[in-house]
């Protein structure tokens, strides 16, 4: 499905999202950490499946072994910011939602 | 059959060395060994002398002791000169009038000051620097002086320079030649050093020629130079050079060298065979030499021969590695370049201070000495290539000119050092050995140390150790890999001394610089906490933020559910009742679960991103401040009631412990640190298990460093005793900021004792006696960390834009649903799965 055919929603006003701090937004009844790392943005739903508490916005991004990761900021599992997967055990990953700059906001796809 | 009896008339350093070797010998048994002292103590370390000045006692410097003779069967007699040898009758005569027979005699008497003949150097403040007794003549000497001047400007000149200064004085130098240091080093490096010094405050005064010393018209004495110019100062230290002390083998005629110096062959015999002679009294192949590590090897090749072995002596290496006056100098072979046809190159830096110099062979294929100023890391390299005839590369300038941006050193790796390569050579130990103790399991330096005793005198080549130890584990496959993570191939203490020593401001200036990658929740952390040890900015910083695990980023700790924890600040413990019912009063307005803390504070549970703002605002106002639960920083300072109501105190425990979180709160190190103050030695703060811990006694204060209770439990060590309140803290500031500076990435101060080489002996000499001549620094640096504190916290709720950081989502005002609580024992805690009981809504307010 192309960008023009998802249901974008504003969350923030792009210059809220700084690079390598992520925030936490609602989406319907979904929390979402969205993340700005090298000009590219990423979504995935906040709750870790480590703790079950809604920390992912809060943990630090970075890189290993080439792949832009956050780090839980509870247990420190790491997960891959474009496809949700968790480095240390591939069968758990988080999903993962379409996000956009346009027009100064940061927009979410609510399918 | 009757045991050989070996006389060893002096017990100095070499002295010593000869009798620990004899007695360490497979034939050890067949000895029978007897030593004269003319000072009063055993051999202690004369190379450690000017330590005494900062603080060290004629103990700590004792190389041996009567105890340990006496295990071994070695008798000995103090304060008793040797004054006669009986050739024919194979005996001692002693100035008391003992006789003692020997079958092997072993003259190591040492050498003495020179002082030049000048008229009015007999005179009561004018002193030489050789014996504890010396030192203790200067000290006070020293205590009725304002003005000092040291004749003689060659390594132990400085020395005594650098104790004049830590006593307190004016400090002159004063040389004949026409720069410092002049046997070690070219003129290019003399005067870079004399620069160096004279920066430090030390005055300097070359190509001067003593006349006389005469009564001075506003000091104690006036010393007039040849040159018409005169000098007035209060004592005068001379330090000359050294003369071997050959007396007694003059009059009882073995040959004597021209100039002095018992002759000895290559087995270190004299020119009668059963008495031999060591150390700096000897004269081997018209030379005499003052250093230690000569005098050990032939202590060494004496103990072979007298035992039936067939080592000799064949000259020794004159490299030196010191620091003087806090300045680095090293001095490799022909360090001057008197070889015929040499060639020289030469590296300097007037920028950073440094000054380096090799000089290599007329066919540029081998390095024939080097002299180096400033940055002597290049020491090791170049000494072993010197001392082992090795290849030069083909571009030999690389050897010292400064590595950019990560390119490998061109320096030789340590395979391509020969096995016999001696590695230490105060201990004799070669490449080889330290190759054979890895092999048997010695995996560590310390290990290294105890097997093969490379590193445990003067440590100058414990680097080089280090090298051809981790060298020899790769090759025995064990992966030595000591870089902090994959952006980073560098440990923490490395890049704590890049930023320091670039001034490095931010993460991304240090990745940019020296890493690679974006860096991960391991290195950002990190590089935020040793950003804040030196520049200690506001560590919500735009640039600093996104370093920050999520404790330092919301300062507070993150609880199982994504709530935090508030630690408000109540310095050793103490808090008012005003203070007590704000903190309850703002627990039970935001529900909080409130409980008393392990370190006598009050713990708020239950808190949401959103709320931690509103909460601080209410706490700033009623008085408190960040209490750093959150931070890699001091913690608490747990102390007991004290002098003040206690009827055992000794001191006021609560006043020290309010003195010490205040000064060091806000400090970020490798990991956290724990306080307490005692009282008195009934010890109710449980100070022997902190990081520091302080116990009053009758006589001041005494400190423990390193304790840990938690995991893995360690008693602190005793590390000084009686200190006034200025001198606790004057340590405390240098032991944390040595912690701060060398620590591994979140290792406790327990930990990082365990592992330090010479452990608390070496911290000891490096935080009490300034070994390392970087205390004053040390404590700058903590001065500056105390002087830059900021609450945290009221910086944020000050900051508009920084609050919005706090909201829990950037587009609703919803709460969070994930956070649920259930009720037990009357408060809050978060709900488990379990949890089918009615949930509490945590952000309703408990009074509503």
């Amino acid at each position: 499905m192309s960008d023009s055919n998802k249901n974008w929603v504003p969350v923030c006003d792009a210059v809220e999202l700084q690079p390598m701090l992520g925030v936490r937004a609602l989406l319907e009844n979904e929390q979402v950490a969205i993340f700005r790392v090298q000009d590219q943005l990423y979504a995935l739903n906040a709750i870790d499946p480590f703790s079950n508490a809604a920390v992912l916005s809060r943990g630090i991004v970075g890189s290993l072994k080439d792949q832009i990761v956050v780090a839980s900021p509870l247990y420190k599992q790491h997960f891959n910011l474009a496809t949700g997967v968790c480095l240390e055990d591939d069968t758990v990953s988080v999903k993962t939602y379409a996000v956009r700059e346009e027009g100064g906001k940061i927009q979410l796809a609510t399918n | 059959m009757s045991k050989q009896k070996v006389v060893v008339v002096g017990n100095g350093m070499v002295g010593h060395k000869f009798i620990d070797n004899l007695i360490n010998h497979d034939q050890a048994d067949q000895y029978e060994v007897i030593t004269f002292s003319e000072e009063p103590r055993l051999a202690y370390d004369r190379v450690q002398l000017s330590a005494y000045f900062s603080g060290s006692t004629a103990d700590d410097l004792m190389l041996t002791s009567g105890q340990y003779y006496e295990e071994n069967g070695v008798k000995y007699v103090l304060n008793e000169k040797v004054v006669g040898i009986d050739k024919a009758e194979n005996k001692v005569i002693t100035a008391s009038g003992r006789e003692e027979a020997y079958d092997k005699l072993v003259l190591a008497t040492g050498s003495f000051p020179f002082v030049p003949p000048i008229p009015g150097k007999d005179q009561p403040h004018c002193l030489v620097y050789r014996t504890i007794e010396d030192l203790e003549a200067i000290t006070a000497s020293a205590s009725e002086s304002k003005v000092g001047v040291v004749v003689g400007g060659g390594l132990l000149g400085l020395e005594a320079a650098n104790a004049l200064k830590n006593l307190g004085l004016e400090v002159h130098v004063v040389e004949f030649a026409p720069r410092l240091m002049a046997v070690q080093l070219d003129e290019g490096g003399g005067q870079l050093l004399r620069q160096k010094i004279e920066s430090l405050g030390v005055h300097v005064h070359t190509e001067k020629n003593t006349k006389e010393i005469v009564a001075g018209e506003a000091l104690r004495y006036s010393m007039n130079f040849a040159d018409g110019t005169h000098l007035e100062t209060d004592m005068i230290l001379f330090s000359a050079g050294i003369r071997p002390q050959d007396e007694l083998a003059r009059q009882f005629d073995l040959d004597i060298g021209e100039r002095g110096g018992i002759t000895i062959n290559n087995f270190c015999q004299t020119s009668t065979n059963n008495i031999y002679a060591i150390g700096e009294c000897a004269l081997w192949n018209n030379r005499i030499y003052g250093l230690v590590a000569p005098g050990y090897t032939m202590a060494k090749v004496a103990v072979s021969h007298i035992t039936g072995g067939d080592e000799s002596f064949t000259g020794a290496d004159m490299s030196t590695k010191l620091k003087l006056l806090g300045v680095d100098v090293a001095s490799v072979g022909d360090a001057q370049g008197r070889t015929p046809g040499c060639l020289s190159y030469v590296y300097q830096d007037g920028v950073a201070q440094v000054y380096k110099r090799i000089v290599v062979s007329e066919d540029k294929t081998r390095l024939l000495g080097a002299v180096l100023v400033g940055d002597v890391d290049a020491y090791g390299t170049l000494q072993q290539m010197c001392v082992n005839g090795m290849d030069l590369p083909e571009n030999p300038e690389a050897l010292i000119l400064p590595a950019f941006d990560g390119a490998a050193s061109a320096g030789m790796g340590v395979d391509a050092l020969p096995e016999a390569a001696v590695i230490c050579s105060c201990n004799d130990v070669s490449k080889g050995q330290i190759c054979c103790a890895v092999q048997e399991g010695a995996t560590t330096i310390g290990a290294i140390k105890s097997a093969t005793k490379a590193g445990t005198s003067c440590g100058g080549c414990v680097a080089l150790a280090t090298q051809v130890m981790n060298s020899e584990l790769e090759k025995l496959g064990v992966e030595v890999n000591t870089d902090l993570c994959e952006h980073f191939a560098y440990t923490r203490q490395e890049l704590y001394h890049l930023v320091r020593v670039e001034r490095i401001q931010s993460f991304d200036e240090l990745l940019a610089k020296h890493g690679k990658g974006l860096g991960c929740d391991i290195c950002k952390p990190t590089a935020a906490s040793i950003l804040a040890s030196c520049w200690n900015d506001y560590v919500l910083k735009d640039e600093h933020a996104p370093l920050q695990d999520t404790n330092d980023y919301f300062m507070a700790n993150m609880q199982k559910n994504g709530t935090y924890s508030i630690v408000p600040r109540v310095a050793g413990g103490e808090i008012t009742p005003d203070k007590l019912i704000a903190i309850g009063q703002v627990a039970k307005t935001y529900n909080l679960y409130t409980k008393i803390t392990g370190g006598q504070r009050i713990d708020l549970f239950g808190a949401q991103q959103h709320e931690l703002p509103l909460i601080w605002k209410e706490l700033i106002d009623a008085g408190f401040e960040t209490g750093h639960a959150y931070g890699k920083s001091v913690r608490t300072v747990k102390s007991c009631v004290g002098s003040t109501w206690c009827r055992y105190g000794m001191l006021d425990s609560v006043g020290m412990a309010i003195r010490i979180e205040d000064r060091y709160k806000g400090l970020r190190s490798p990991h956290k640190l724990k306080f307490a103050v005692s009282g008195c030695t009934r010890e109710c703060a449980e100070a022997q298990s902190k990081d520091i811990g302080v116990i009053a006694t009758e006589n001041g204060w005494s400190l423990y460093v390193c304790g840990n209770g938690g995991m893995k439990p360690r008693h602190a060590d005793l590390f000084a005793t009686g200190l006034n309140d200025e001198m606790l803290i004057k340590y405390i500031d240098r032991l944390l900021m040595f912690y701060v500076r060398t620590a591994d990435r979140l290792q406790r101060t327990s930990v990082w004792m365990d592992n330090l080489e010479g452990g608390l002996d070496y911290l000891k000499s490096v935080v009490i006696d300034d070994k390392l001549q970087i205390a004053g620094e040390l404590e700058q640096e903590m001065q500056h960390v105390v002087g830059t504190y900021q609450c945290e916290w009221k910086t944020t709720i000050e900051d508009p834009e920084k609050l919005k950081r706090f909201r829990t989502f950037v587009n609703s005002d919803e709460k969070d649903t994930t956070i649920k609580f259930v009720e037990e024992r009357a408060q809050i805690r978060p709900a488990t799965d379990e949890d089918m009981v009615k949930f509490v809504d945590a952000t309703e307010p408990a009074m509503a």
